[in-house]
């Protein structure tokens, strides 16, 4: 166990004092964000992103404020150029069109929605049941983990302001009712103030994507495109750190450095473990280097700390299958480099680190499921728009298990391979 | 004194080749012995079996008491290894390799840090310790490579040819240190393709070619199997060719063998008086000028001539 510590450490230590790996490690990932953020206005203040015109589809079958108050939202001038919402009265017609990937997402306000928050009078009747809020239906098109994460992070705003039902420190309408303070009958009036209100401003908060009114025209709505390109342009770069340890296993025997720690009293496996958490430990370091300096240097809110810490460690853990999987393949140091540049790249495309997934055919966003990028990125998009580490169960289970998969089957690629004994 | 190391038919087969083809013998307590043997005699793949890396195809060896097949981790505690080929770090320091390569041996703390002070003071490379193994030459790179094989003061150290390609000054810090270890009380399997290393290093020598000891004995007893020979060691200009002489002298009746051994030629025969004479003329006819002759007793070299019919060094 030690040992294995120790080699890792050994190879952090080596990898960090490679100035090639660290041009490619922590230099280029930040130039690329910061030049691709430039390209996409980050830093002239223009919003414009690769994240616009999402689709989205509307069944409002309620009908009432709050309903039509939630499908303004989507018309509002605010998000005018972030979802192209349209309209229709058939929840099935909806979910097909998400089917089809017409849509990102599909919202479905069910009948009575209104009134399950603001009841009417008869359900107000002395002794009736307090009634359950009836919730919104979002139906998410899963391969287009970004766009309807957008779409369902701006209804849980809204239903969230609806429910503690304060938009400057007011108290709730229903608990105004509860209490007594006003009549059900005045609630519909209140219940189209608040929909109006909710409307017309809609709160600042520390979100990457925010429905802000803090911009010079007070219009403008915000996600941040870095949120997205930083971790993007990461993930990417952490293929390349996860094959570099691969190949530093390779060139350990050319070097033979692993024969000589074959014969000092270590076993195979605490050298090959060391070998793997030297490659986990590079790669989580990069990854929190690149995270540090990007918040400090972009302002960049990389969200909920704890989940950032976690999905960075579930990504480092996929990724690092990846290398192990690469070098168990490969015969020489030489070809683990150039099968990883290439992953690199593939990866870096196909994860979504230029463009999003969302724009790209249905073949490649399945096929990106096997990229620890496209998991990861779904995680930190979530993280970016206010999700925390409960949010990315999904992601983070998915990257755990491909570590594991794929460190199972290098073992025992690795084990056929008998890198040492002749 | 008791034997160290004691190897018992050691085989190994790569595929259908025999590298070594079943070796048995014995190291006592305290000594140097040296395994002799050309290129490709199967020296390096002894070596790797001695020290656990590679599984033989059949025998044993018993090391410190423990069987290199059945306690292998008991052997790798108890031996040292200074590897043929570098194998080192180059990007960390030679201190911090000697710092990693000790905690591979399962030293720490204090007592690492003392020995890795010690082992850089025995390599002569306490000054440079903290630059980058990279930027050193290659004669202290041999240096620091050996400094792993001490740090848990073995009992037992195996020296795989530990001079290759380095300058003369280096080699004869290499020498001077082995000799040192020696004398400190450590035993040394040292392995070589230099006649003259085993000679002045070893108190036994192992003839090994073709993957078989042929002989095996102090020098004395090595020597005295070739009968009264002698060998003419011959120094010339580094301008003229060594090879034509060779031709000429083994034109020479009364000449055994003629060879070329780091640019000097070296002619051995029974008698070295009889064929002085002709040597200097064919030299002269050649128009070869001959800067000084030594005459030498009987060597391994000539040992290894007479039981292979070949050069050591070809
Ligand atoms: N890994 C290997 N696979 C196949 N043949 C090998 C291997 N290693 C060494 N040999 C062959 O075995 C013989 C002995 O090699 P080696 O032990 O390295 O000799 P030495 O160290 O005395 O020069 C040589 O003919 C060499 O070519
Ligand atoms: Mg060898």
């Amino acid at each position: 166990m030690l040992k294995t510590f120790l080699i890792g450490i050994k190879d952090l230590r080596i990898a960090f004092r490679d100035r090639a790996a660290l041009i490619l490690m922590l230099a280029a990932p930040f130039v690329l964000t910061l030049g691709l953020g430039m390209v996409t206005g980050r830093f002239s203040g223009n919003s414009n992103n690769g994240l616009a015109d999402i689709p989205v589809v509307i069944v409002n079958l309620d009908n009432k404020e709050l309903g039509n108050a939630l499908a303004d939202v989507f018309r509002s001038e605010e998000l005018a150029e972030l979802v192209e919402p349209t309209f229709s009265a058939d929840p099935e017609a909806a979910r097909l069109l998400v089917d089809e990937d017409k849509s990102a997402a599909a919202i479905i306000i069910p009948a009575g929605f209104t009134q399950s928050i603001i009841p009417s009078q008869n359900a107000f009747a002395p002794g009736s049941p307090e009634p359950a809020v009836i919730p919104v239906e979002i139906y998410a098109n899963p391969s287009r983990p970004t766009s309807s994460g957008i779409i369902k992070s701006i209804v849980d705003e809204f239903i969230s302001r609806v429910e503690e039902g304060s938009l400057s420190g007011q108290t709730s309408i229903l608990q105004l009712m509860l209490s007594g303070r006003i009549t059900p009958q005045q609630a519909e009036a209140a219940g189209t103030a608040m929909g109006q209100r909710l409307q017309d401003a809609p709160n600042n908060d520390t979100l990457a994507i925010t429905l802000n009114s803090s911009t010079a025209d007070g219009k403008a709505v915000q996600f941040d495109v870095l949120a997205y390109l930083a971790p993007g342009m990461a993930l990417m770069f952490l293929m390349y750190t996860v094959s570099y340890g691969g190949r530093s296993i390779l060139a350990e025997k050319t070097q033979g450095t692993l024969p000589r720690l074959l014969v000092t009293p270590t076993n195979s496996a605490q050298i090959l473990g060391g070998k793997v958490f030297g490659i986990f430990l590079t790669g989580t370091a990069q990854m929190l280097i690149l995270i540090g300096a990007s918040s400090l240097l972009f302002q960049l809110k990389w969200g909920d700390a704890l989940g950032v810490i976690a999905l960075v460690l579930a990504a480092v853990f996929g990724a690092t299958g990846w290398g192990m999987f690469i070098t168990a393949l490969a015969r020489t140091p030489a070809q683990v480099a150039s099968v990883g540049s290439a992953i690199m790249l593939i990866f870096g495309i196909m994860g979504g680190s230029f463009i999003s997934l969302d724009q790209l055919p249905p073949v490649v966003q399945n096929f990106a499921k096997i990229t620890p990028n496209s998991w990861a990125l779904d995680g930190f998009t979530t993280l970016g728009l206010g999700g925390t580490l409960a949010d990315l169960s999904t992601p983070i289970t998915a990257l755990l298990s491909m570590g594991m998969i794929l460190f199972l089957i290098s073992v025992v690629l690795f084990g056929k391979k008998n890198l040492v004994q002749k | 004194m008791p034997n160290i190391l004691e190897v018992q038919n050691l085989a190994k087969n790569y595929g259908d080749f025999q590298a070594v083809k079943g070796v048995s013998f014995n190291i006592e307590e305290g000594e140097i012995f040296s395994l002799l043997g050309p290129n490709g005699a199967g020296k390096t793949t002894t070596i790797s079996m001695l020290s656990t890396l590679y599984i033989p195809t059949s025998g044993d060896a018993i090391i410190a008491g423990y069987s290199i097949t059945r306690n292998p981790m008991d052997v790798r505690n108890a031996i040292g290894v200074v590897p043929q080929d570098l194998a080192l770090y180059e990007d960390l320091t030679a201190k911090e390799n000697l710092i990693f390569w000790g905690q591979m041996y399962g030293l720490s703390g204090k007592s690492l840090a003392n020995r890795v002070d010690e082992v850089l003071e025995q390599i002569g490379l306490t000054d440079k310790a903290k630059d980058r193994v990279k930027t050193y030459s290659g004669g202290m790179k041999r240096r620091v490579n050996i400094g792993v094989g001490l740090l848990h003061k073995p009992k037992l150290l195996f020296m795989d040819e530990p001079t290759v390609g380095i300058d003369p000054q280096s080699r004869r810090a290499i020498l001077d240190t082995v000799k040192e270890l020696n004398q400190q009380g450590m035993t040394l399997l040292y392995t070589t393709h230099y006649m003259e290393e085993a000679e002045e290093l070893s108190n036994r020598v192992g003839i090994i070619d073709h993957g078989q000891l042929i002989a095996i004995g102090t020098q004395k007893e090595l020597t005295k199997q070739v009968g009264e020979t002698e060998t003419l060691m011959l120094h010339i200009s580094e301008n003229d060719d060594p090879e034509t002489l060779v031709t000429a002298f083994k034109g020479i009746k009364d000449v055994l063998e003629a060879n070329v051994v780091n640019h000097e030629v070296s002619v051995i025969t029974h008698s070295a008086k009889d064929v002085l004479a002709q040597v200097v003329t064919k030299a002269n006819e050649r128009g070869i000028k001959i800067h000084s002759i030594d005459i030498r007793e009987p060597n391994l070299e000539a040992v290894f001539l007479h039981l292979t019919g070949r050069a050591l060094r070809d």
